[in-house]
């Protein structure tokens, strides 16, 4: 696969700030839907932002489509759709009007037809001469989407693109990003502090912590079910430690005061099965995994389990 | 380049408060213009008390289209800059508030691209005012009171004049006073621009864009040699009612005013200089600005 994004040691220091992105390495190769993991200012926006600069880089370098972004920016950003942050549009505007307008920009000659066609994909042609003044977040978030495919990129970029949005607005917009990415073959680069948003959308992903890179590579390997953490709640939860530490899964107990083990998720039955067969009384099993209890321990700033590293 | 523009009038097109401007004109203009009507002749009275006798005018000439303009421009062209503030200074603070900035900053135009467009539409704004105001300030004035030759009052120094302009010798001034004063006011439309850049809201800059004029006014109107000297050469502010030289015209050896010629061109014509030197400085400086600026908003 070909590299469509390669960042090299790329920083970001603002004034009398500490720095919001040090030394960050990565590749977005073509057709990928890349997610962008971190907690709320870990440095997400900032990257996406020098990504589409909008924010000029410390330091590093930044290479899209095989060219550099500081010199051939208007040539990258003809192949680059973007949403950042809030999908922001001129709300004294129709729909049609606002997508007009970018199409424009973009270097596109428009047409009616190709107009009211990109609103019948986000499902707002029936709403293109409404003014935008009047939508709700989740047709502003689909417009938005919309003003960012218009002109055809290659490359997709979009900045928590579920922020404020309601269920049914979570799930259109997922759909459309797994679409763009299956049918239409877009490279996709979402960012988002959901870990179970990027398990469902991406299939490579990187988490970043204080602007650093703290882990990367392909969804389902970083997810993989051999490291399942297991929270065990019982009746008596002492006497099920102990009777756990005696057992055959003693090396699989992480945390003896919570009786927290990590196993492979296809183990669960059997463990259940012995539990039973120890005349351990269960309360609850909750299952997770070891990188989002990572990723909590971030946000939460608790240290539940080792980092996962690859 | 162009389509940019088009795009930038469109979006000026469709939002009210461009028309505030517009309105705001119309209804002075129209005040102005019920009132002399009503009462011109007082105030006619007043001003010629002290020549009553030495003048040979029929007063009821003397308040005509060309005059009407005249009295309007003199109080208007001190507000209009607050006009002009209202849409320039929204140039790019505007998109920051509404956060379309970074949106159209994602697309394949540059920075440099985007000041000199938003500049241009702020100028052609500027014009448009200024058409506007020739509509309703001069030709409406016209229509109303008709034509004639026209009187300004003039004070130079210690002394008081009044100036007389054969009607066959005013249009072409009003159309070089409007050319000049689309120049001064596009310093403004450029000045609201640059502080534009630094706001995340139009009204800050709207604000200082007008405290600017205001201080400026001020510093450019006292007399007291060195700031006569060494500060008011600099400030856009002593040039903005510079207009007024295409209304004095020249005179021969006995004072006799010389049809189509004016008094000063020279001191006209440095004023245009420096007036377009302050717009590429001030525009020039918000390039360098904001292609160095990071947008997060």
């Amino acid at each position: 696969m070909a590299a469509i994004v390669q960042v090299n040691d790329l920083c970001k220091q603002y004034k009398n700030a500490t720095a919001a992105v040090s030394n960050l390495s990565f590749t977005v190769n073509q057709g990928d839907v890349y997610g962008f993991l971190g907690q709320n200012g870990a440095g997400k926006s900032t990257t996406i932002r020098m990504l589409l600069s909008l924010i000029s880089p410390t330091s590093g370098d930044i290479t899209m489509f095989g060219k550099k972004l500081s010199t051939h920016r208007s040539d990258i950003l003809k192949q680059v759709g973007a949403v950042i942050e809030k999908p922001d549009l001129y709300k004294y505007l129709t729909a049609y009007d606002n997508l007009a307008i970018f199409a424009k920009m973009s270097g596109l000659k428009i047409t009616k037809a190709l107009v009211m066609d990109q609103l019948q994909m986000v499902g707002l042609h029936d709403r293109a001469h409404s003014k935008v003044k009047d939508f709700s977040q989740g047709m502003k978030q689909r417009l938005g989407i919309a003003v960012a495919l218009i002109h055809n990129p290659n490359l997709v970029i979009l900045d928590e693109p579920t922020n404020g949005l309601d269920p049914q607005g979570i799930a259109d917009i997922r759909n459309l990003i797994l679409r763009l990415s299956k049918e239409l073959h877009k490279t996709v680069i979402i960012s988002s502090h959901l870990l179970s948003e990027i398990e469902v959308i991406a299939n490579r992903m990187i988490i970043i912590h204080k602007g650093k890179k703290i882990v990367e590579g392909v969804v389902n390997e970083l997810l993989d079910p051999a490291h399942t953490v297991i929270d065990i709640q019982a009746v008596n939860q002492a006497d099920a430690v102990q009777k756990l530490q005696a057992s055959c899964w003693a090396s699989n107990v992480q945390q003896s005061n919570k009786l927290q083990l990590m196993l492979n998720k296809n183990a669960i039955p059997t463990l259940i099965q012995d539990c039973v067969a120890m005349q351990i009384e269960l309360q609850g099993i909750h299952t997770s995994h070891s990188l989002e209890n990572y990723f909590l321990s971030l946000t939460t700033q608790q240290g539940h389990v080792d980092p996962f590293t690859n | 380049m162009w389509t940019l523009l088009q795009i930038e009038l469109f979006k000026i097109s469709k939002r009210p408060r461009t028309y505030i401007a517009f309105i705001a004109i119309a209804a002075i203009v129209f005040i102005f213009q019920f009132a002399f009507k009503a009462d011109g002749q007082s105030y006619m009275d007043l001003m010629l008390q002290s020549v009553k006798d030495s003048f040979e005018l029929e007063k009821t000439k003397a308040i005509n289209g060309y005059f009407m303009c005249y009295i309007i421009l003199n109080t208007l062209l001190i507000q209009v800059p607050i006009l002009v503030a209202l849409i320039a200074a929204d140039s790019i603070s505007g998109e920051a508030n509404m956060g379309t900035l970074r949106l159209l900053m994602t697309k394949p135009i540059s920075r440099t691209q985007l000041i000199l467009v938003k500049f241009a539409a702020a100028t052609i704004f500027t014009l448009m005012l200024l058409v506007w105001m020739a509509i309703t300030a001069l030709f409406a004035s016209l229509l109303i009171f008709g034509a004639d030759d026209m009187l300004i009052f003039r004070v130079k120094g210690e002394d008081s004049q009044i100036l007389q302009i054969t009607k066959d010798d005013i249009m072409w001034r009003y159309w070089a006073a409007f050319g000049y004063a689309t120049v001064a006011l596009t310093v403004i439309a450029a000045l609201s621009l640059l502080l534009s850049i630094f706001a995340e809201n139009s009204i800050g800059p709207i604000i200082a864009t007008v405290c600017i004029v205001i201080v400026c006014t001020i510093i450019s109107n006292i007399n007291v040699p060195i700031i006569d000297k060494n500060v008011k050469p600099y400030l856009f502010t002593s040039y903005l009612v510079g207009w007024k030289g295409f209304f004095y015209i020249g005179t021969n050896q006995d004072g006799a005013p010389i049809k189509g010629s004016l008094e000063n061109w020279p001191a006209i014509r440095n004023s245009l200089f420096i007036l377009i030197g302050h717009i590429v400085a001030i525009v020039g400086l918000s390039i360098w600005i904001f292609n160095k600026k990071d947008i997060l908003s």
